[in-house]
């Protein structure tokens, strides 16, 4: 089977079944959970049996329909941001490589003043002064992610705005818009779509670290990072419960990077093959 | 002259041929047969000239010989022998030595093939030594020697310095000197003046040959230049799509070639050497016209008072080598470099020295034309929406009429319309120049701008778009402003030339009068360092140059 016309290896198959399944899952949670995510169901911490296949939480809830809804508001929100960062990052990038150089200097230095603020703890001060609502945490991560994205976008359009169709462009008069949206994003996409999965994989990872600092998604909406802080206590118990999040949490980042180590090897080799040495 | 120390030679047969190869095939990944069935013997001290268009397999060819293969391909059968000993059964390691000691490559590009954060003189060195034929002492003797027979400035400390610090032409002698540090019984030149000016061509191409005799090394000579091959080889092959169409010796190619795709290579290179009379143009008609221009890069000055008119549908050509300011002017009129004084003066009104001060319709008047058609054309775009966006962008028609000229444009070039729909990416280097041409024909200009327009094209296809633009010019009354390198274009489409170099302009006039003497001392030069079609040629340039720098030197 082919996709986009390459043949994806063992290990994207991989991938793709894993993000394939809690894609499924986080979109049809409401109809395939078997209870609600909210509800409690049966004591705190019961261990995995028929009703309850992954047990309960630390309220009673069921873990299984947990993780299910997890998968939404987690991937859902990671997705979110890097969409956003990326419509942010990439205009951003682009411009400041055609504007010309104030343009470039003043959006760069902002960038760099961002830079270099740790991306968790000016997250942290941002969602404390504002209140973590699902839309500041989306905001505030998309925000911080583009200047990531707005690095890279640059560095692939100052490539590109020397090449001579560019240039003709200019010569003919075109407005800075339409040289950013037709002659150079669509060039430039290439290597952004590897860098869009690598920057959805941070800011998953990143969404359930601040829920588990517990400035992330509220109760009682679902999510994985805030279900391990939930349920962390139980660990030294000796129970499952904080191991099943936790573990979706790597499946998924395990598969989301099994799929873009793939897209990156097609943009790296695309003769296909060695040289006869 | 000392040699480096005597070599150990697994076979002691005494083999006649250097370099035997049988039935070659070379495949793509994909199945493309790239080289079919090619078969050549070299001998000791002979050179084999490969020619033919880019695709013909010459490269490929050449890499083969030492056994190897760029990324994609594949050797997928016949003999490759070196000294009577099978090289494709070699194992890796057996490879590896038979490269750079006994068989070496000199590839078009110096400047890519040195690595810039290493001195020349590491790098030349490198290779005895890393073979363990010569210590450190001995390599840089020899290295030193080679610099010296290379004719290098300072040969004793030209390798000192990085190969950023050198020009273009010593650079490439810099590289066959490397090539030469195991003293290879085999040397393949790859194209290795092509991306010199000619009047630096002309001294690299009598130092290979020096070179060559001097250590009775064999060589393959690949160009597509017959001019040039026929300077350095014995015989030639001439090859097409990977297949051999005809060998023979350098004067049977040259003077009676059996093949038609021969005799067409023979005559489209004469045809260049030929001055061709043009329609006189009412100069009073003045379309174009730069005075006193003086264009600047930061401190640098590119262009220094240059005065230049062009006619409505006249040609004008401008000729230097590279460096001459030649792109300079063009940019200078574009408004992409601006400029510091003088003034360009475009249908009786002065244009403003910058782009962005300049109206739609300036901007439509004037049209430009690169030299690199793959960089030229956005490669995400198809060819539709290349050239109709200026009919969009200039004359705002509505959508079936932006499809109806664009079907009309690539008629007018030459290509089916059927292209419309393609992607830049998937079309060859002519048909790219074409619909570059139809782009600026989209703006109905009065004035199209040539950058070196079929310089990365091969000879044959180079010569289709010269007869386009020619036959756009009587159609249309578009002039032209063209600059060039290659002084074969200049006589056959200019009805005027000026020549720059350093930035001003040495000499101008009506062709024929650049053309026939009394030349400019410059003029001269770069007429007489363009390759002739006969064997002797450079030896006669050469004598010629020796002769009147001992005149100089005894006045």
């Amino acid at each position: 089977m082919r996709i986009f016309g390459y043949k994806p290896p063992f290990t994207a198959w991989v991938g793709i079944f894993i993000v394939g399944v809690f894609v499924f899952v986080a979109i049809f949670a409401p109809w395939i959970a078997p209870y609600s995510e909210s509800d409690s169901v049966a004591d705190t911490w019961s261990a995995p049996s028929a009703a309850y296949l992954l047990g309960t939480d630390n309220i009673g809830r069921d873990l299984l329909s947990r993780v299910m809804y997890g998968a939404r508001t987690t991937i859902g929100v990671a997705l979110m941001t890097t969409i956003l960062s990326f419509l942010l990052g990439t205009v951003m990038g682009i411009w400041a490589a055609v504007g010309g150089r104030v343009v470039d200097q003043v959006l760069s230095r902002i960038v760099d003043v961002m830079l270099s603020i740790p991306l968790l703890v000016f997250a942290l001060i941002i969602l404390s002064m504002f209140g973590s609502s699902l839309v500041t945490l989306i905001l505030t991560i998309a925000v911080l992610d583009s200047t990531r994205v707005f690095r890279l976008a640059r560095a692939v359009a100052m490539n590109l705005v020397v090449l001579e169709y560019v240039e003709a462009a200019r010569l003919r008069g075109e407005g800075l818009w339409w040289i950013i949206r037709r002659e150079i994003l669509p060039n430039a996409l290439p290597p952004m779509i590897s860098e869009f999965g690598l920057r959805f994989c941070f800011n998953f990872l990143f969404v359930a670290s601040l829920s588990f600092l517990g400035l992330g998604i509220q109760p009682p909406l679902a999510d994985w990072g805030g279900m391990v802080r939930d349920n962390g206590r139980a660990i030294s118990f000796g129970l499952t419960a904080p191991l099943w999040p936790a573990m979706a949490i790597a499946l998924m980042t395990i598969g989301v990077n099994l799929i873009v180590d793939w897209i990156l090897s097609i943009n790296a080799r695309p003769s296909g093959a060695s040289a006869e040495m | 002259m000392r040699g480096p120390p005597a070599r150990r030679r697994k076979c002691n047969r005494v083999v006649e041929s250097a370099l035997k190869i049988d039935n070659l095939r070379i495949e793509s990944v994909t199945g493309l047969v790239l080289v079919d069935d090619v078969s050549l013997e070299l001998k000791r001290g002979e050179v084999l000239g490969l020619i033919g268009e880019s695709g013909a397999g010459k490269s490929t060819i050449g890499l083969a010989s030492m056994v190897y293969a760029r990324a994609g391909c594949r050797i997928t059968g016949g003999v490759v022998s070196v000294d009577g000993e099978s090289a494709r059964d070699l194992s890796a390691d057996g490879r590896r030595e038979l490269r750079g000691r006994r068989i070496a490559y000199i590839a078009q590009s110096a400047a890519a093939s040195f690595n810039p954060a290493h001195r020349i003189i590491n790098q030349v060195c490198e290779m005895p030594v890393k073979h363990g034929i010569m210590n450190k002492i001995e390599a840089r003797a020899w290295a030193l020697e080679l610099f010296r027979a290379l004719d290098l400035p300072d040969p004793d400390r030209f390798g000192e310095r990085y190969p950023h610090q050198v020009s273009g032409g010593q650079l490439q002698r810099a590289m066959t000197a490397m090539a030469m540090s195991c003293r290879p019984d085999i040397l393949v030149f790859d194209e290795p003046t092509t991306a010199l000016d000619v009047t630096t061509q002309i001294e690299v191409l009598a130092l290979i040959r020096k070179l060559i005799h001097e250590y009775r090394t064999a060589a393959l000579y690949i160009s597509h230049d017959l001019a040039v091959v026929a300077q350095v080889a014995d015989r030639i092959m001439v090859l097409r799509g990977g297949k051999m169409v005809e060998m023979g010796t350098t004067e049977q190619i040259l003077q009676a070639p059996k093949t038609d795709y021969a005799r067409a290579l023979v005559a489209e290179r004469k045809e260049a050497d030929k001055l061709n009379v043009l329609e006189e143009v009412d100069e009073s008609k003045s379309l174009l016209s730069v005075r006193d221009a003086l264009g600047v890069y930061e401190t640098f000055v590119a262009v220094k008072n240059v005065s230049i008119s062009v006619a409505r549908g006249e040609t004008v050509a401008v000729v230097g080598e590279s460096g001459s300011g030649k792109s300079s002017l063009a940019r200078l009129i574009l408004g992409l470099l601006p400029r510091k004084s003088g003034s360009v003066r475009f249908n009786g009104r002065e244009l403003s020295p910058a782009l962005k001060e300049r109206s739609k319709d300036d901007l439509r008047r004037i049209q430009f034309i690169y030299q690199q058609p793959d960089v030229a054309l956005n490669p995400r775009q198809t060819v539709a929406e290349i050239i109709g966006r200026p009919v969009q962008l200039y004359f705002s028609r509505p959508p079936a009429e932006v499809k109806r000229r664009v079907v009309g444009l690539l008629e007018q070039v030459g290509l089916p319309a059927d292209y419309a729909g393609r992607l830049s990416t998937a079309l060859s280097g002519g048909q790219k120049q074409r619909v570059s041409i139809a782009r600026a024909l989209a703006a109905e200009p009065d004035l199209i701008i040539c950058d070196e327009p079929t310089s990365a094209l091969d000879q044959l296809v180079a010569d289709g778009v010269l007869k386009l633009l020619k036959r756009l010019q009587d159609e249309l009354g578009v002039a032209y402003l063209f600059i060039t390198h290659d002084l074969g274009i200049v006589r056959r489409i200019a009805h005027r030339t000026a020549v720059m170099l350093r930035g001003e302009i040495v000499a101008q006039g009506p062709t024929p009068e650049i053309f026939a003497p009394p030349f400019h001392p410059y003029t001269e030069r770069l007429i007489s360092s363009v390759p002739e079609m006969r064997k002797e040629w450079l030896d006669g340039v050469l004598a010629n140059r020796a002769r009147l720098r001992t005149a100089a030197g005894e006045r």
